[in-house]
């Protein structure tokens, strides 16, 4: 039985490696998540960078066409799975129970086992760069392009296997997100005055749970075809490679909105305490991101338009991804209603979310542009769509999880990020974006194809390349200000009090960084905004006990075991039976060894 | 016997369960699972080139037998959580073991009529029904055999001086839940592979 003792000021100071290795503290997982996401967010981001080089000029010679196909098959897969999934997790972790008011997620074992089975994951894919060639399929990893005959060697094994770990690894973690919010609410915290970043939490969460199951299955084909001479996507015996897209985008699509989700409550979050008034329609933003939840499951085949599909389901889908517009809308609107008439405060967080609706907007009406079939068929693998997905991905997913930093960092670290150094932070990033993705509808416009590794000159894209090529190095400048910004930080003393945006949420009750049992008591919630309820009804907060007896879990070194377990069934899935047989061995050792672990 | 009740200590906002309500949950995600692969044969029934085909090869009464057997390890089953919940032990585990047994039959079927049907020339590889049956009546049979396995390691905890201890009741409910629902799968996968004609 551990018993941490600790009073108001006192918390457990351990950053030794194998704290880290071992901990089950839900906000640390948090940072694991955050720092790697964020590597891989770089690593995608010099993918792109290398992309962009080649193609600033016609006929360019930086890359050749194969390491090309590499690259932007990767930096998909980098950016989609290795960066915003986590990135996203990395706020789920540290926030789910601080804004709910519990001390940890409900299993706080798994939530480190699906920590190390993410990395498992991410570094089984990157690997591959170093182990014959990374997956050049692409990231939807269209039969034929992904069968035995056209994709030669392992790189297309490294793609079904990175993926199901990764996939694993989701899927735990939303179990367990999913079990905390439902069941581990503070006394008062009904379901109607959750966060609204709690509510679009669950809904992603929802989303992993139901669809990370259909890309399994897809996944175990497709891997069964490579390896065990299945037909399953091969038409020569009888296999249909349109039912290796069905499957995909009944996980794709849903995967969208898994991306951009989180940002969405994050702003709804932030707009609110930065323009001093409680956000604007709270039941309608948080039915609409369920109504985008369950509509994102029936709009799957509008990726599909081109690939014959008869007229009946064209106009099924879309008419479906065209009523997604009305919940997006209903969300716009209300965000604009909440800085409507309240007293904004322009921090740099407030700018990040400020530009995620007007950016998000744009990729918003693009997107429904090509939900209708004789525009997307004009369109289809055209950089019009690249322009689109950018838009939405960059525009709304990154640069809603940078205003969730520039927020939340004073409760995560106790200090503020610089807010001058923000500033051209953001500017730049904006500017930098813009100008790389904009010129794409005009290049898409204009025929330009995507994942094409070099073009001839004479079709008039030549300057529109040109330019976003530029505008892709202001934006990394852009990141590397934010780098600069978080080392220079990070040097600093810790000033920000519990509260210093007066924030309304359960968070900024504690402690800034929160202790490890982040509340010496447990709130009581009276109000959808709590504190705000509390400040204006002056009620105080309760007096924490002289000497606190709290339990917490101990840490605990089964996860990564078993972590390292589940990594070895995946390379040996690549390589020899034999390390999968291994793996499975200290799978199940290490699985008697947490069920017979002592915990309370 | 609510779970509020066997494990009153825990405060949950539901009521229910933090480990019973996660299992829900899992099994609304393996309903996609198993959604996925039952449409893929669905999908692929007609589509081979070559034979076998099903209706040469099914065995209807033999599987009607197996399915009888796992369909009798549900009723087990729901006797041990009965008896775990009512503090009758040996009724619990003697239904257990008859659980475990009853399964272990099932899969002893599942691989003869595998062992049968390679033998009569169908394999993974030999055309879409070959293909499609064996990923999902094999993915089928993992998940028996990954409940025979969690349900012997409840079986070994048990015999253990303290027994499960206060959640015995809870973890048998969590288990039956896991085992219940891969019997309805089954049911499934018999009508459509088996029953209905293609």
């Amino acid at each position: 039985m551990a018993t941490a003792t600790t009073s108001m000021s006192q918390s457990h100071q351990k950053s030794g490696v194998w704290d880290w290795l071992t901990t089950v503290d839900h906000k640390k997982i948090g940072v694991l998540y955050g720092v790697s996401g964020f590597s891989f967010l770089l690593l995608g981001g010099i993918e792109a960078l290398l992309i962009r080089t080649q193609l600033a000029v016609p006929n360019g010679t930086v890359l050749d066409a194969e390491l090309y196909n590499q690259l932007f098959t990767m930096h998909a897969l980098t950016m989609i799975f290795m960066a915003i999934m986590p990135m996203g997790a990395s706020f789920f972790n540290y926030f789910i129970p601080l804004m709910i008011g519990a001390r940890d997620v409900a299993f706080p074992r798994l939530n480190a086992l699906s920590y190390w089975i993410f990395l498992s994951g991410a570094l089984i894919l990157t690997s591959s760069f170093i182990f014959g060639g990374a997956p050049d399929g692409g990231w939807f990893a269209y039969a034929p392009l992904s069968s035995e005959d056209y994709a030669v060697g392992r790189a297309m094994d490294f793609y079904t296997v990175g993926l199901v770990v990764l996939g694993l690894s989701s899927l735990m973690a939303s179990l367990n997100f999913a079990v905390t919010i439902i069941n581990m609410r503070a006394p008062g915290m009904t379901m109607m005055r959750l966060p609204v970043f709690m509510w679009m939490t669950i809904v992603v969460n929802f989303l992993l749970i139901l669809s990370l199951p259909v890309i399994t299955v897809a996944l175990a084909q497709l891997y069964f075809d490579r390896n065990f001479a299945t037909n399953f996507f091969s038409p020569a015996q009888g296999g249909d490679p349109i039912l290796w897209q069905h499957l995909f985008w009944v996980f794709g699509h849903p995967e969208v909105y898994v991306l951009i989700l989180p940002s969405m409550g994050i702003i709804s979050e932030v707009l609110p305490v930065f323009s001093r008034k409680p956000l604007f329609g709270y039941a309608a933003i948080v039915f609409a991101g369920v109504a985008i939840a369950v509509l994102g499951f029936a709009v799957w085949s509008h990726h599909m338009f081109t690939t014959g599909l008869d007229t009946v389901p064209k106009i099924v889908f879309s008419a479906s991804t065209m009523a997604i517009g009305v919940p997006t809308g209903i969300k716009i609107f209300n965000w604009l209603g909440t800085m409507y008439g309240g007293q904004i405060r322009f921090t740099t967080a407030m700018y990040f979310s400020v530009s995620f609706i007007a950016l998000f907007t744009i990729g918003g009406i693009s997107g429904v542009m090509h939900g209708s079939p004789p525009i997307d068929t004009q369109q289809q693998d055209t950089y019009f769509i690249v322009a689109h997905l950018h838009y939405v991905l960059f525009g709304g997913a990154i640069m809603g999880i940078f205003a969730g930093i520039y927020y939340w960092f004073p409760k995560m670290t106790g200090r503020f990020l610089n807010e001058t150094l923000g500033k051209i932070n953001f500017w730049l990033m904006f500017f930098g974006m813009n100008l790389t993705f904009f010129p794409m509808h005009f290049l898409g416009l204009s025929g330009m194809p995507r994942r094409v590794y070099t073009y001839d000159s004479g079709f008039g894209w030549d300057a529109w390349n040109m330019v976003a090529t530029i505008g892709s190095y202001i934006l990394a400048f852009g990141i590397l200000i934010f780098l600069f910004n978080f080392f220079k930080t990070m040097r600093q003393e810790p000033t920000a009090g519990n509260n210093p945006w007066d924030g309304a949420t359960l968070e900024w009750a504690t402690s800034s960084p929160p202790p490890e049992h982040d509340f010496d008591v447990i709130p009581e919630v009276r109000d959808r905004d709590p504190l705000w309820y509390d400040r204006d009804n002056n009620i105080q907060q309760p007096e924490p006990p002289e000497e606190n007896h709290i339990h917490l879990p101990p840490p605990s070194y089964m996860p990564l075991i078993m972590g390292f377990g589940v990594a070895l069934i995946g390379i040996g899935a690549l390589s020899h039976l034999a390390m999968t047989g291994l793996g499975v061995a200290v799978v199940i050792y290490s699985i008697w060894g947490w069920v017979l672990e002592p915990i309370d | 016997m609510s779970e509020a009740v066997t494990h009153a200590e825990h405060h949950t906002s539901t009521g229910v369960d933090n480990r019973m309500l996660m299992m829900w949950i899992f099994l609304a995600s393996e309903c996609l699972f198993f959604g996925s692969l039952i449409s893929t044969y669905l999908i692929y029934q007609g589509e081979s080139l070559v034979g076998p085909l099903p209706g040469e090869l099914l065995n209807i009464p033999i599987t009607s037998a197996s399915t009888f057997v796992l369909l009798m390890s549900s009723v087990t089953m729901v006797l041990a959580v009965y008896g775990a919940q009512h503090k009758e032990f040996l009724m619990m585990k003697l239904n257990l073991l008859a659980t475990i047994i009853l399964g272990t039959i099932f899969l002893g079927f599942q691989v003869v009529e595998f062992t049968e049907f390679v033998h009569h020339g169908l394999l993974l590889s030999t055309n879409q029904f070959g293909s499609s049956f064996y990923l999902l009546t094999g993915l089928h049979g993992t998940h028996v055999g990954i409940g025979v396995i969690y349900l012997i390691s409840l079986l070994i905890g048990s015999s253990r001086r303290n027994g499960l201890g206060k959640d015995a009741g809870l973890n048998l409910e969590i288990a039956g839940l896991y085992w219940h629902f891969v019997d309805i799968v089954w049911i499934v996968i018999f009508t459509i592979i088996y029953l209905i004609p293609s």
